[in-house]
């Protein structure tokens, strides 16, 4: 046999030989097609209950879209993309609200029914907010950020109105109110459910949907797929497009991209920063990048032990910083800086905002003599390894840099099930992290970040009178409504943190979303999940 | 038979009761703290306390341990922290995942191995001896993720044959009532043949991931133990009495050889079984082994616990059923307890 008649022969045989893939599909599957939003990503919820015991973040994704709030926020334009607005709610289960001096008052949606078809009614609400006070965890430290503390704030005045008395004046109650965590869930169908061990029935809805939400989890199997159906009879927002939600995990992100390229898979949104440049430069899909709100990615110091206890050293360390090889090299441009604001910019009254911090190896040279480290020192750099396509990168750039000014570093890669366990002991001399907060507003990072009571944020112990009494001042500013007053506490907290430098910002991540053409209505969310309800596929 | 099996079987009591007090040993002695993990990114010393109460985990461990060991006895494997359903549900619905798709791979692996191997062995030095070195060199020296994207690459993203490789079944199939879990039986059962192609189509390119990676151990083995029975003297009487060539090789040589064949076989199936999480991570498939791996990660201890109880029982199981198939091929080997 020829050489050349032996290959065609040997791929016509292997043509034949496959086996005809997603091209063969039949009219009701295309239909179905066209009805259903494909997504696909890394990791899928552990659990479907965003109350449950260490319900993870894919977790709280099904809980937005499966469960109603009393209250939601209304859009508006950033750049281009739709955007949670802060100040502006939305009705969601309730048809009124009325905030007064020292209580909300509620009027539920009369037509309004869990997906069973019982009513919703106050006293549901008031078990559910009971729950999210009081299951522990995660949820009752989310309430808590509004004053929500108690169940006695959870009042029925009768079967439609519902009232929350405030603990203390506080701007953030209502804010609080429109995250994932207060859901109303249906009380009867629970408690049916519940047992002396469990009397709030966490058993239960872990794995299965009991609200009165715009969609319900119909299968879900852990770690391969979530599949969920429109609920028709919703009645908290404008009916959804979409019929079906095939939520499939996908761990390869390579294999992710290639689905999406290929036009198998809608949605997915955690592929690394390369892959998203490239694919918006390839034009196919169209992607969208938001930065987190209220988020930052920054290098931390131990401020308890030498030789970061000098806010001369941190300073320098800060000179030392190779922001922009970080951006360029590590992100691929894909965040929004958090230094270089020009030397006579004025501090504004926003969060989070760029340091006037630049690389100068000189200046860290100067300020590390000053302190009395002329030939520098050595230390440890950590990074959390769940997120080692930047972390890793990023560090090796920082011990590069460091290395200049005379300080030796050494990389430390912990991994991600020990990470916040690291964290939390707060004995990490040098490490990078990210956080962000849900309540987008300055105080409240503030309060988690840099306020002397050392909430497990404060990563880096940082103790400052000085800070504290402007975040103490913004706190009661914002509730009194001392707009003034306010702002000069903003400005100072922030003032303070850039100057004494106990970590250092580096950048706002994005969140990348990556779409086929024809699907629309993607809204970026303070939880920056999906929210299914919005999505039209054309 | 029977009684050499059951005492076969008793010797392995110790052998598991090893594995159960090392694993949990192992677990507990592993860096990281679930009830940390568990109590997610915003949680308070308070709230992380809270979730160690609720697991169990502030316990002495010896108390733990009798605990879990009283669950192990009830068939209670105890529940995964990361899928939030119990362990046994979630082997149970992922061992035949991993099986059909290892059991698929072995076989397309020795349907090529097996006569590789002979005919290397019957001419050696051949070109066809030469194809079979670099085959099974080829093949060990490619690491299974990389195989396998390259496969994805080829015939998914440039050729679009094969379809996306998304699990066991692409996203708009619905999958085989459960008989025993593997789809191809299953959906064959119920004569859905749709479904069956589907599965099929589903299979191929991991299933040759896993092919292309087993070849090289199994037609290694069967060259050096075809050689080594090619060279013996009833070969060559039995070529002396003149029969013909496919006698000898087949019905003599080869049924001879075939001991430390199976034995390999035996050994690369339970290796694949717990190895191929790079395949399975690759191919989104919903096994076995990359549920362990990304519970380990997570430090959720009771799936871990499981799925190592899981493999050195099915170890146990293998290597009784070699044993047997020992006797069957040879007679002069005695199943001895």
């Amino acid at each position: 046999m020829k050489r050349r008649e032996f290959l065609k022969k040997a791929t016509a045989l292997a043509a034949t030989a496959a086996v005809p893939g997603p091209s063969v599909i039949n009219s009701a599957k295309a239909q179905s097609r066209k009805e259903t939003l494909l997504i696909v990503s890394e990791s899928g919820p552990n659990n479907i209950d965003i109350h449950g015991v260490g319900t993870n973040v894919p977790g709280y994704e099904v809980s937005w879209n499966c469960y109603d709030r009393l209250i939601s926020h209304e859009m508006k334009d950033v750049n281009g993309t739709p955007y949670y607005d802060r100040d502006k709610f939305k009705m969601e289960l309730a048809e009124d609200m009325n905030v007064g001096d020292m209580s909300a008052t509620f009027k539920l949606k009369k037509n309004a029914k869990f997906q069973d078809g019982t009513p919703v009614t106050a006293k549901d609400v008031k078990w559910s907010l009971d729950r999210s006070v009081s299951v522990g965890g995660f949820p009752t430290f989310q309430m808590s950020a509004g004053s929500l503390t108690k169940p006695e704030q959870f009042v029925v005045v009768d079967d439609n109105t519902f009232r929350i008395d405030f603990a203390r004046k506080d701007r953030l109650t209502i804010p609080d109110v429109a995250t994932i965590v207060p859901c109303i869930i249906n009380s009867e169908l629970v408690k049916k459910n519940a047992t002396e061990k469990d009397p709030w029935g966490l058993e239960y809805t872990k794995q299965n949907t009991a609200g009165s939400g715009a969609y319900k989890v119909t299968s879900w199997v852990p770690g391969t797929e979530v599949i969920m159906e429109r609920n028709d009879a919703w009645v908290g927002g404008k009916l959804p497009e979409t019929k079906k939600i095939i939520w499939r995990i996908v761990p390869s992100a390579g294999n992710r991209r290639a689905l999406l390229e290929r036009g198998d898979a809608d949605i997915s949104y955690d592929l690394p920063n390369k892959d998203f440049v490239e694919l918006k430069s390839a034009g196919k899909l169209s992607i969208v990048s938001t930065p987190y709100s209220n988020g930052v990615q920054y290098i931390g110091m131990n401020v308890t032990q030498p030789p970061f206890n000098n806010p001369k050293v941190r300073q320098a360390v800060a000179y030392a910083i190779p922001y922009q090889k970080i951006m360029d090299a590590v992100l691929f441009g894909l965040a929004k800086p958090s230094f270089g604001a020009a030397p006579d910019a004025p501090t504004q009254v926003a969060w989070p905002q760029a340091t006037k911090y630049n690389t100068d190896i000189a200046k860290a040279k100067a300020l590390l003599a000053e302190a009395g480290f002329p030939n520098g020192f050595e230390t440890t750099i950590s990074f959390d390894l769940g997120f080692a396509g930047v972390n890793e990168p990023l560090c090796v750039l920082v011990q590069e840099s460091l290395a200049q000014v005379g300080i030796k570093v050494s990389i430390n890669k912990i991994p991600g099930a020990n990470w916040r366990t690291e964290l939390n002991k707060k004995t990490m001399p040098l490490y990078t992290n990210v956080f962000s907060g849900w309540l987008d507003y300055p105080e409240y990072f503030f309060i988690w970040c840099y306020h002397g009571k050392n909430s497990i944020f404060n990563t880096m112990s940082y103790q400052s009178a000085t800070c504290d009494a402007f975040i103490d001042g913004a706190v009661t500013a914002a509730a009194n409504g001392d707009k003034a007053k306010y702002e000069a506490d903003v400005k100072g907290m922030v003032d303070t943190a850039f100057a004494d430098m106990p970590r250092i910002p580096l950048y706002q991540p994005y969140v990348n979303v990556a779409m086929q053409k024809n699907v629309t209505g993607y809204q970026y969310w303070f939880h920056r999940r999906l929210d299914y309800r919005t999505f039209v596929k054309g | 038979m029977l009684t050499t099996i059951g005492k076969r079987l008793l010797t392995v009591l110790p052998t598991l009761i090893g594995v159960i007090i090392v694993t949990f040993l192992l677990t507990r002695a592993l860096p990281g703290d679930p009830a940390a993990y568990f109590a997610g990114p915003a949680a308070s010393k308070e709230a992380v306390e809270q979730i160690r109460v609720s697991l169990g985990l502030d316990k002495p461990l010896p108390e733990q341990f009798i605990r879990y060991v009283k669950d192990l006895t009830q068939g209670n494997l105890g529940n995964s922290l990361s899928t939030g359903r119990p362990v046994t549900t979630e082997i149970v619905s992922r061992l035949p995942a991993s099986a059909e798709l290892t059991l698929l791979g072995l076989i397309l692996s020795m349907m090529i191995a097996v006569p590789l191997g002979i005919l290397a062995a019957v001419k050696q030095g051949s070109w066809i001896d030469h194809t079979c070195r670099v085959v099974a060199t080829a093949g060990v020296s490619l690491p299974v993720f990389f195989t396998g994207l390259l496969l994805v690459y080829v015939f998914y993203y440039i050729l679009g044959w094969s379809p996306a490789p998304i699990g066991r079944l692409d996203a708009f199939t619905s999958a085989p009532p459960n008989y025993t879990g593997f789809y191809l039986i299953d959906s064959l059962v119920t004569g859905n043949w749709e479904t069956f192609r589907a599965t099929l189509s589903q299979l191929i390119l991991p299933a040759a991931t896993l092919c292309i990676f087993s070849l090289a151990p199994i037609a290694r083995m069967t060259r050096a133990s075809m050689l080594a029975v090619l060279a013996s003297e009833f070969v060559r009487t039995a070529r002396a009495s003149g029969l013909d060539g496919r006698t000898v090789i087949i019905t003599y040589a080869f049924r001879n050889a075939m001991l430390p064949v199976v034995t390999t076989l035996g050994m690369v199936f339970s290796f694949l079984l717990g190895a191929n999480v790079l395949v399975e991570k690759v191919f989104a498939w919903p096994g076995i082994g990359s549920y362990a791996v990304e519970a380990l990660l997570q430090s959720d201890f009771a799936p871990v616990q499981g799925f190592v109880l899981t493999m050195a029982v099915l170890y146990v199981l293998l290597n009784l059923l070699i044993d047997i198939l020992y006797g069957v091929i040879d007679p002069r080997v005695r199943l001895e307890g």
